[in-house]
């Protein structure tokens, strides 16, 4: 029982130091005054702030709408990659695979000075489109992570099956071997998404000026304090608290449906 | 006269830089059942999966119906397979896996316009027909009912007939099957045995069987293709190759086989075991022969009456028949009998002349290509051994520096000489210790031959075999060192070099 006891508040004691901060924001962003510390009266005013300005409701435009896009295209990328490697020969594999891993590896401000440098080599103007290779250069290594397991499951006499039973190779790929890895392809897409929405380093250096996402908005806003005031500030936390609790219903969701599964199969 | 519809001409698949398949050839007559048998790596699958055409062969072609098609893509033959781990697609329920070939298929209709033209058309089945075939199959592997099932809770068994009619509703002309019942236990895989072959006599289309089980290819095939090493070692009808055994290896592997050394010793009469037996084989006289003699060719008599005589060492019942070991001199034979003997018993044996075998034995002596080195030792098989360089020129002698004297007082330096290494099967031994010999390698055979084993051990990099007789037991793949006595490698210098000087 004591034995219970000690194990349950060890468990709470890490959680809580996990959450604290973020619970802290939470509970501020219903705060009628704009500091943290000092508590004036329950008030939606920074959720209304929030929706209200049109310069944070384009930024996280912006934001969420690079992420599918760049997840979208890496996991095309990506996916495709995974397979080129898995039917090449041996060596091959192990290069090109070990290759398309450095960049998980590889710090991301190396990465990011590099494409900085990059674009301007070959003459480049930072634009949306260099953004959406930098985040596209992060995505797919992840993505390639994520489809590869799936395929080396896969029996691999499937794909000769469906040649033997006269499939072409493209139908072959598509009608067998891609209904094999897509939890693999999904998870991916749903890494490079949250990859994506909550990148700085790439974004600030591959951006272009006058575009911001949410991260470099609030890294400018906390940093410069230039024309932003406090209260904008304060309209964050409710922007944390509200992606914190989609995310929490996401991950819940979806081991919920996992414990489902697993249910019932056994 | 029967048709060809499958040929493999000089066909030799490598994998990288392994000889996986080497120089096959044989064909395939339309509506046989045909099978090819084999221990696990001797590329039979390697050879189904050439026909299949998931691998090219390396060199050779393969025809089918007299064309060449070694390098038709798999979706282009007309050939289907049932794959060793059935390879059903689990996200596809019964229906769909089976009507899978169906929807990938075009056919090509004929129709009249209104003019009365008739044209062609390349169409899709429809999807009564499609239905219909299924269905149709389904009934054939006695599954009717089960469209709407998931694959996972199908039993291996059913999956096992899924795979098969998903094969054969396409109707092709040749239908594959890897290893198909491997997956079954045994009463299941007697069981598939018996449909199988039900099947072929219905269906009328050639069946190539792919299985290590031997019984399993005697009994359902019209021909058994052997093969090991990558080679073909016979090709026959199952009483052919039980009957007669073309080697060793086939007689090792096929049925149970008492196997001796013998030798001719005049008109169908051949010695072993320390007697002289009358046989039906005509061989030369004094050659040395491979003899088999089948366990159930073995008849017990009273001590007295018997060619041979020997004590029982061991009776093991096994259902239909005893297995009776005995011992003959220092040879062991093998008896199959309804009747039982008790252990110590003294027993006589006759064997009638049909039923001694003899085989013109595949390996008499060891060959290898050697180099001499600068220490007076010959490299050669991944290996360096102490020899004789005398042996090179006749009436050459080594002077106490070591260097080599021939008869005029010459001395010459043999290093780099290319030679011919010969040596006899009885005179390589083999030791756990790899340091102790010259080279080492791994055994791949093992046959025992009524007194004595014999075996191959194959080096690791050139991949070159020693044949050789040792009275002990060891185990297949042990990592051994072989070890030659110096005055038992016979060399011979090669031509090339004796031209030269």
């Amino acid at each position: 029982m004591i034995k219970k006891c000690i194990k349950a508040t060890y468990v709470g004691l890490i959680l809580l130091l996990l959450y604290a901060p973020i619970l802290l924001l939470a509970v501020y962003s219903f705060n009628e005054v704009d500091l943290i510390g000092t508590w004036g009266a329950f008030s939606l005013e920074h959720y209304a702030k929030l929706f209200g300005d049109p310069v944070i409701l384009e930024m996280i435009g912006n934001t969420v709408g690079l992420a599918l896009l760049a997840a979208a295209l890496s996991t095309v990328l990506g996916t495709a990659g995974a397979l080129g490697f898995y039917y090449s020969k041996k060596r091959t594999r192990t290069i090109m695979y070990g290759a398309s891993q450095i960049p998980v590896i590889n710090a991301e401000i190396v990465t990011a000075l590099a494409l900085a440098i990059a674009f301007v080599t070959v003459g480049l103007e930072k634009s949306y489109f260099t953004l959406l290779i930098g985040h596209m250069i992060i995505c797919t290594p992840f993505v390639v992570l994520s489809v590869t397991p799936k395929l080396k499951q896969m029996d691999n006499s499937l794909y000769e099956a469906a040649l033997d039973l006269g499939a072409s190779p493209t139908k072959a790929l598509f009608k067998v071997v891609l209904p094999q890895i897509i939890p693999g392809v999904i998870s991916g897409f749903m890494l490079a998404i949250t990859l994506s929405l909550d990148d700085y380093i790439v974004t600030s250096y591959c951006k272009p000026s006058g575009f911001n996402t949410i991260s470099t908005y609030v890294y400018n806003a906390t940093t410069k304090g230039n024309a932003h005031t406090a209260e904008t500030l304060a309209s964050f936390w409710a922007l944390t608290t509200i992606i914190f609790v989609i995310i929490l219903a996401v991950v819940l969701i979806a081991n919920l449906v996992d414990g489902k599964k697993k249910e019932d199969r056994t | 006269m029967s048709e060809h519809i499958i040929e493999l001409k000089n066909v030799t698949k490598y994998y990288d830089d392994t000889l996986v398949i080497d120089n096959v050839s044989f064909y395939v007559n339309k509506g046989e059942f045909i099978t090819f048998l084999g221990p696990s790596g001797c590329g039979k699958t390697t050879t189904l999966r050439m026909i299949a055409g998931f691998d090219l062969p390396t060199s050779g072609q393969i025809l089918l119906n007299g064309k060449d098609i070694s390098s038709l893509p798999p979706n282009k033959r007309p050939v289907n397979t049932v794959f060793q781990r059935y390879a059903l697609f689990p996200h596809l329920n019964v229906f769909e896996n089976i009507a899978f070939g169906l929807r990938c298929k075009k056919v090509i209709n004929t129709y009249e316009n209104d003019s009365g033209d008739r044209y062609t058309k390349k169409e899709k089945l429809t999807k009564k027909e499609i239905s219909e075939k299924v269905r149709k199959a389904l009934a054939l592997v006695d599954l009717e009912g089960f469209e709407k099932r998931s694959i996972s809770t199908l039993s291996g068994g059913q999956q096992q007939r899924v795979a098969i009619a998903r094969a054969i509703v396409n109707e092709p002309e040749i239908l594959l099957l890897d290893e198909p019942l491997g997956a079954l236990d045994l009463k299941m895989r007697k069981e598939m045995q018996i449909e199988l072959k039900a099947m072929h006599k219905r269906l009328g289309i050639t069946f190539i069987y792919v299985t290590h089980d031997q019984e399993e290819a005697l009994t359902m095939s019209d021909t058994i293709v052997v093969m090991a090493d990558g080679v073909v070692q016979q090709i026959g009808t199952p009483t052919d190759i039980y009957n007669e055994p073309s080697n060793t290896f086939v007689a090792d592997f096929i049925g149970e086989s008492n196997l001796f050394n013998g030798t001719v010793t005049g008109e169908r009469e051949v010695r072993f075991c320390g007697k002289t037996f009358q046989c039906v084989d005509s061989f030369e006289k004094n050659e040395l022969v491979d003899v088999v003699v089948r366990p159930e060719d073995v008849h017990m008599c009273a001590p007295e009456e018997g060619m041979l005589r020997g004590k029982v060492i061991s009776v093991v019942f096994k259902g239909i028949h005893y297995e009776i070991t005995v011992q003959v001199g220092k040879f062991e034979m093998v008896i199959q009998s309804t009747q039982s003997r008790a252990v110590g018993e003294e027993i006589g044996m006759n064997i009638d002349p049909d039923g001694i075998h003899l085989m013109k034995p595949k390996y008499t002596s060891n060959i290898f290509d050697g180099v001499i080195t600068k220490r007076n030792t010959v490299e050669f098989a991944d290996g360096e051994f102490a020899c004789d360089v005398t042996q090179l020129y006749p009436g050459s002698r080594l002077n106490e520096e070591g260097d080599l004297v021939t008869q005029t007082g010459e001395v010459i330096d043999p290093t780099g000489a290319e030679v011919t290494v010969e040596v006899g099967m009885n005179d390589i031994t083999i030791s756990d210790d790899a340091e102790a010999g010259g080279t080492t390698g791994h055994i791949i055979s093992i046959i025992y031959k009524g007194d004595h084993y014999r075996l191959i051990v194959r080096t690791e990099e050139e991949e070159e075999d020693f044949v050789f007789a040792t009275p002990d037991l060891w185990n297949e793949n042990d990592y051994v060192s072989v070890i030659i006595p110096p005055e038992k490698i016979k060399l011979t210098l090669k031509r090339t070099e004796e031209a030269k000087s």
